[in-house]
């Protein structure tokens, strides 16, 4: 009650300062930018590693991009936390299924269950933009693309984050063929064919240009790539070997190895440093 | 006593009542299906959407997201639908739509399915927000092969956009954003229904929703009739979409054309808007060059 109770007058009359507004603001832009390629029999996601808030840089590596299962890799941007804490869930839940089927979710389920779970918060948003990539049943390469609430759609590319609209453009025209005309007498465009090698060198271009232009995208990159089970390997150094600054590994498989070696589906992690100014 | 062991126990020491819901007494984390089943609780309704803990969370969701177009400078920005219609006619329903969604003024998609395909009876098509249109007219599939399950036939389109409705009433004020057209064909014939955000449902004949609506009803408007073949009408909703593309900024990229038939929806084609156009703009010069070579005056005309 006392809280209740009329101040002294001397307090009253003094002239008061502009109400405090209490306004819940639990969201943050971080910046960075992610990119996924589907091909014929293999997928490539990517990410840059500088995460920033306004013209400060937090760290020049945080993860975007995480490993889901064998055939199946997510991409997140927009505010890390919310970033973080949805890969977290989402993997648990991915756990929780592979104890109960006995086999882990497969790509397009995957797409499904994160669309639920983005809906589920509908009402008090993730601030994340994702992109799926991996491997369908069928054995082709997929991209999944959502927005924050769960509206998605498989596509052959997609571009998002700080530099979506330097990107995306890019990747339309080298990987759709838009606003190009194939020469008189050759052969028609097909999108979605083009060779790993051609993929990530656009994925890597991609990524450097976007360092140059935008001051959020920088410091370092991550690219997945996905592989079909059995499928060849060679094409992945290219012809001139690894450029380069550019690291490999192949990551080891998550799943219960059921055969040594020519398993399943091979996830392989590229690195590569990009300007830090 | 342990879920899983009354779930294996014969049915003779169950009682009736239990019988009714098998999954009763199981803890769905049991058998590891929490996982894999969304946000829907083990009855088929929805649980867990979670709210903000603030005073009014519609001025919340308003203030980060450009959800109610009264704050398009918000951070997350959620992708909005254009133009669509459709149109009941002599030979059933024609559905069509653009594929373009902005987010801002930035086109985040040119390829999106704006035609929902709830069953092979039905259509749903999506204006306003992508993911509730997507994510409800999705829940609205189940809720229609569930009905099929219990009742042995499959449901009619009013009592399906009726379901559509009561949900989105319950969610009324909350900021849910469609604009949605159920349509198919049922035991009364073709069927349209408008429904949108606000729960208002209307039966019709012909209904355009979006920005571009306007463009699409005034070329739909000056050719429709009831008794128009299915050509005529596929080119009727063809030609409305690629008009307001070609004029609403934030509809075009490419058209999706379906016929809702007597035995279900059939999926016509997908057309360029820009190449469409110009085709539509060279057929219509050269008509006019033979029209006007037709009616030109002869110069050995002679006085009668």
């Amino acid at each position: 009650m006392a809280l209740y109770h009329n101040p002294p007058m001397a307090y009253a009359q003094e002239p008061t300062t502009a109400p405090i507004e209490h306004r819940f603001n639990p969201y943050s832009d971080n910046g960075g930018s992610i990119l996924a390629i589907a091909g014929s029999d293999f997928s490539v996601i990517a990410g840059d590693t500088r995460q920033s808030e306004g013209y400060n840089i937090q760290t020049r590596y945080a993860r975007k991009v995480w490993q889901l299962t064998d055939k199946a890799v997510l991409a997140t941007n927009g505010f890390a936390a919310d970033g973080n804490n949805f890969v977290k869930k989402v993997k648990q839940r991915l756990e929780w299924y592979e104890h109960a089927h006995h086999k882990p979710m497969g790509l397009k389920s995957i797409a499904r269950m994160i669309q639920t779970m983005l809906y589920g918060k509908r009402f008090f948003p993730y601030y994340v933009y994702n992109i799926l990539g991996g491997i369908e049943e069928d054995g082709t390469g997929a991209v999944y693309s959502f927005d924050p609430v769960g509206s998605y759609e498989r596509e052959a590319c997609r571009a998002a984050g700080a530099a979506q609209s330097l990107i995306q453009p890019f990747l339309d025209n080298q990987i759709y063929f838009k606003n190009q005309q194939p020469e008189p007498g050759s052969q028609p465009f097909i999108p979605g064919n083009l060779p790993l090698g051609t993929v990530l060198s656009l994925v890597v271009d991609s990524f450097t240009s976007a360092t140059e232009r935008h001051i959020e995208v920088g410091d370092g990159m991550e690219i997945y790539v996905v592989m079909k089970k059995g499928r060849s390997t060679d094409d992945l150094l290219g012809d001139k070997g690894l450029a380069s600054g550019m690291t490999i590994e192949e990551l080891p498989s998550l799943g219960e190895s059921i055969s040594e070696g020519e398993g399943g589906e091979r996830t392989f992690l590229v690195r590569q440093a990009l300007k830090r100014d | 006593m342990n879920s899983v062991l009354t779930h294996i126990q014969p049915s003779s020491t169950h009682s009736r009542l239990e019988e009714q819901d098998e999954f009763e007494h199981t803890d769905s984390a049991a058998w590891g299906s929490m996982a894999g089943f969304g946000n829907l609780s083990r009855t088929g309704g929805i649980a867990g959407m979670s709210v903000p803990r603030v005073a009014n969370p519609t001025a919340f969701l308003d203030m980060h997201t450009d959800n109610m177009s009264s704050n398009p400078e918000a951070k997350i920005k959620i992708a909005h639908g254009t133009t669509t219609l459709a149109f009941k006619f002599q030979g059933g329903v024609i559905v069509a739509v653009d594929s373009r969604a902005t987010a801002g003024s930035y086109v985040a998609s040119g390829t999106v399915k704006k035609v929902i395909e709830i069953n092979k009876f039905l259509l749903g098509t999506m204006a306003g927000g992508a993911a509730d249109c997507q994510y409800w007219e999705t829940y609205l599939g189940m809720q229609c092969r569930l009905h099929e399950l219990r009742n042995k036939e499959r449901i009619s389109v009013a009592a399906a956009s009726k379901i559509l409705s009561n949900i989105v009433y319950q969610y009324k004020g909350m900021g849910l954003s469609m604009g949605t057209m159920v349509c198919g064909w049922d035991k009364t014939g073709p069927q349209i229904f408008y429904v949108d955000d606000d729960g208002q449902r209307l039966k019709g004949n012909l209904f355009s929703v979006g920005s571009g609506s306007t463009f699409a009803y005034g070329v739909l408007d000056q050719g429709y009739r009831w008794d128009l073949t299915d050509e005529e009408a596929q080119e009727l909703g063809r030609r409305s979409i690629i008009a307001a593309g070609h004029r609403d900024a934030y509809s075009g990229n490419t058209c999706n054309l379906y016929h809702v038939k007597e035995n279900g929806w059939d999926f016509i084609g997908n057309y360029d808007v820009n190449e469409l156009w110009y085709e539509y703009e060279a057929k219509k010069k050269a008509d006019r060059e033979t029209a006007t070579a037709a009616t030109a005056p002869s110069p050995m005309a002679v006085e009668p």
